[in-house]
């Protein structure tokens, strides 16, 4: 039956299989596969599709609670918020496009993220991203990391805004590592009536299998397999690895898409991601424990000539695979066609296991697809983690001499250093009003989306911490669940469930496996402590180039339930009078601060060498958040803001400063702390804090509530002037005008940009 | 002497903008267009003093290095 020239070891190899993998597909098969199945094994059996080397930690995390409708497993999470509304949410990284190319590769990770969303039957609301670069002054590769950084920042616009989803938070981060490195987490957020769901299965034995959106062409067809014999040179040249995107094409797409399905002609639906027609039809049939049979000539093509392997393999964007119910597919042809997009029947499901591929009238695949699925190899890769205790307590920060002993100096370096500065530049490009539902906007600890229809919102945030968690990687993923966390009470949001992002370089590697494996772990517990269970997510290996792997870097997404919209409140300092007040308590945290990196001149490499993080106890943690929660609850308070890169000093200044409708307030400050020196009090970075401001009557209440919940408060302050005058046991120790140093931390990033 | 250069998408590579004309070519009225494709072109005056060699060296250059994405995008130069 299939004519294929018969598969050489260089083939087997080319298509990144091992020995062990490739006798696993004989075994599979029964017979040697053809090149065409050959390739279906390979992009199912790759790390992106399979996960085979994190599945054996991923289990380890919490999926399940009162609000999960649907655990990970689908194109996306899906929390219940009341009411019969839910909302549908995940973060996926696109890593390796946008290294090669920023614009497209950003662009296309946002498009496969809105689909991933809308696939479920949920209209996207939100979109946010987490942006990783190298160092924009770097001598060697300072260029290169700038011109990735506008191209990605340019590519999530065009898709973005085009599309009509307002992107309204995320965070961009530089270290070293990233440099050549960058990583570009998407992340989307769509709200659906519980009853509407949709799931990616085949169901329904004779059931009419379509494909819907664009056209396929020779995109993004695996690199790894471009060298098979029956290509030539000139072959080679006519297959970029990269996709390029159609926001325009993918809002039609999305509309639809959710006519369809209103139409109730449709039994289950799936994107066309990675490894595209292959991955939705195998995936599809196994989840509904089917079979399915494709004609691969009736495919809607952008090229002529092409095989059943590159369509099979074809990464092109905005396509769907729809099942129908029987008898009905006229009517989601008629309602694409209305859209101006391709519908056509493909195939149909069938009894039994197998996933039958035809071209041209020939046969050319025939796998069990629960065997791919179920039989994909699952390694427990080695771990080791001696390297990182090894290494712990070879430097003292103490010793270090500081850039300048003036303190105001020192603020002024943070604020305007890469990481802690505004990303004006950056969310400015970024549509993040379009559907008008966005209450708080980019650069606040949280976004805040109302949902029409309900007096509720949704609050949201991305972060990450690669620097935490190259130190201490299960401390470090704790640290940042309990930040997302408390990001989310700060605008009022109770934290209800999180999707996450694990970027790591080589699992190959023993000690990349065991910050992974660790950072599972810190993972679960903060999320078991917060009771956010984990709903989607996504994972990324090999992140390296030239030899040099990246940070571990998880993004955590956590999404918040803000029940009464009116409940919403912002970072910033509202009046002149006002007291401010800390929730929490500061530590001798400032061993891995932005301090150690900016002022003491600590390089990355040293802070992992000296191994502290800041310690998490999660249970205070949770006593700050609830009080913080129980506050805003009663109206009591009018600004709350988390510190965290740059600690108590910076958070402060940041309140200070100007925003929509509330123009820039100077505050008196007097810390007492005598057990630290006035740099970990300023700079520090200890967790579970917030700073709140409130009217000066509202004092007793707050401090009763704060007393009932037992949790650390102090009245530091009050909003007063133009200047911010922070004194220490009495001494003063920084006192500047708070309009220098807004505009030292507004221009600092697109100074160095636009240069 | 003159180079004109061509800078065009990649076969393979999809081109939304051509799409959108094709469509608008359509509803125009015109029949039977199968596809279009659009690309940018550029004209760079060179010193004349230069050799044909040269100038196509050059040419190349700037084409590869500025005009042209070569991850996506094809390009042609053509000097007269």
């Amino acid at each position: 039956m299939m004519n294929n020239s018969a598969i050489t070891p260089e083939m087997v190899a080319q298509h990144g299989f091992t020995t062990e993998e490739y006798e696993k597909v004989l075994q599979i098969m029964g017979r040697e596969p053809s090149l065409t199945e050959l390739g279906i094994f390979s992009v199912m059996w790759s790390e992106h599709c399979s996960y085979k080397s994190s599945r054996v930690h991923l289990g380890r995390l919490p999926t399940s609670g009162e609000r999960v409708i649907v655990p990970p497993g689908e194109n996306a999470g899906v929390v219940d918020i009341g009411d019969d509304w839910c909302v549908a949410f995940k973060v996926e990284s696109h890593n390796h496009p946008s290294f090669i190319e920023p614009f497209q590769g950003a662009a296309t990770g946002v498009g496969g993220i809105l689909r991933d969303v809308f696939t479920m039957g949920a209209r996207p609301i939100a979109a946010m991203n987490s942006l990783r670069f190298g160092p924009l002054n770097d001598e060697k590769h300072g260029n290169r990391n700038s011109s990735i950084l506008k191209g990605c920042v340019d590519g999530i616009a065009h898709y973005g805004n085009a599309f009509g989803v307002p992107t309204v938070g995320g965070e961009v981060f530089f270290d070293e590592s990233y440099s050549l490195n960058p990583l570009v987490n998407a992340f989307a957020l769509g709200i659906v009536r519980k009853d509407q769901i949709f799931f990616g299965k085949a169901t329904g034995v004779g059931n009419p299998v379509l494909y819907v959106g664009a056209k396929t062409g020779r995109d993004g067809i695996h690199g790894a397999t471009m060298a098979s014999a029956e290509f030539d040179e000139e072959a080679l040249e006519k297959r970029p690895t990269v996709q390029v995107g159609d926001p325009f094409l993918e809002k039609l797409l999305l509309e639809a898409c959710l006519e369809a399905m209103r139409s109730g002609a449709i039994a289950g639906i799936q994107d066309m991601g990675a490894a595209g027609l292959t991955s939705s039809s195998v995936e599809m049939a196994a989840r509904a424990g089917t079979g399915l049979e494709l004609d691969l000539t009736l495919v809607p093509q952008r090229e002529t000539g092409m095989t059943a392997y590159e369509m099979l393999l074809s990464e092109s964007q905005e396509r769907m695979l729809i099942v129908a119910h029987k008898g009905r597919e006229k009517q989601i042809v008629e309602i694409f066609n209305k859209w101006d997009l391709d519908a056509v029947v493909v195939g149909k499901v069938v009894e039994g296991n197998r996933l039958k591929v035809f071209h041209n009238g020939e046969l050319m695949a025939d796998i069990p697809v629960d065997a791919v699925t179920d039989e994909a190899p699952k390694y427990n890769r080695p771990m080791d983690g001696s390297k990182f205790k090894a290494q712990a307590a070879k430097i003292k920060i103490e010793d270090r001499k500081p850039k300048t002993e003036d303190r105001g100096e020192a603020l002024k370096m943070l604020l305007a250093s890469p990481n802690i500065s505004s990303k004006r530049w950056v969310y400015q490009q970024y549509d993040h009003m379009v559907r008008t539902n966005t209450a708080i906007l980019p650069g606040a600890d949280a976004a805040v989306v109302r949902v029409k229809e309900t007096r509720r919102a949704i609050s949201m945030c991305l972060d990450g911490n690669g620097k935490f968690s190259a130190i201490n990687p299960k401390e470090g993923a704790k640290l940042l669940v309990a930040e997302s966390a408390r990001n989310n009470v700060c605008v009022g949001g109770k934290p209800i469930a999180v999707t996450n992002c694990l970027n790591f370089a080589s699992p190959e590697r023993p000690e990349v496996m065991w910050s992974f494996s660790e950072t599972i772990d810190g993972i679960k517990e903060a999320c078991e402590a917060f009771e956010t269970p984990i709903v989607s997510g996504n994972v990324s290996f090999y992140n390296e180039t030239e030899g040099r792997g990246i940070l571990p870097t998880p993004t955590i997404g956590m999404v918040g339930l803000i029940e009464d919209a009116r409940k919403i409140i912002t970072s910033g300092f509202k009046a002149e009078g006002d007291l401010i007040a800390v929730l929490g308590e500061t530590k001798n945290d400032l061993a891995a601060s932005e301090y150690a990196q900016v002022v003491l001149g600590l390089t990355t490499d040293e802070l992992i060498a000296n191994g502290e993080v800041p310690r998490i106890d999660l249970n205070l943690e949770k006593t700050v958040q609830q009080t913080c929660l129980s506050l805003i609850d009663n109206f009591l308070i009018d600004s709350a803001h988390d510190p965290s890169e740059g600690g108590l000093a910076v958070a402060i200044a940041e309140s200070c400063f100007s925003s929509l409708n509330h123009k820039a307030l100077g505050a008196e400050i007097e810390l007492k702390e005598a057990a630290l020196s006035a740099e970990t009090i300023l700079f520090g970075e200890s967790p579970s804090r917030i700073v709140v401001s409130f009217s000066a009557d509202k004092l007793e209440r707050i401090s009763a509530i704060a007393e009932e919940n037992n949790c650390p408060f102090a009245v530091i302050g009050k909003v007063s002037g133009e200047n911010l005058s922070i004194k220490i046991n009495g001494e003063a120790a920084l006192s500047a005008p708070v309009a220098e140093l807004e505009n030292l931390w507004a221009t600092s990033l697109e100074n160095k940009l636009e240069k | 002497m003159k180079a004109k250069i061509y800078v065009t998408l990649k076969p393979s590579v999809l081109d939304p903008q051509g799409k959108a004309i094709h469509h608008s070519v359509e509803l125009l009225g015109f029949e039977q267009i199968q596809d279009i494709r659009q690309g940018k072109y550029f004209e760079i005056a060179l010193d004349s003093q230069m050799s044909e060699t040269e100038a196509q060296e050059t040419a190349e250059k700037i084409a590869r290095n500025v005009l042209a994405n070569p991850v996506i995008e094809d390009y042609r130069v053509e000097i007269v």
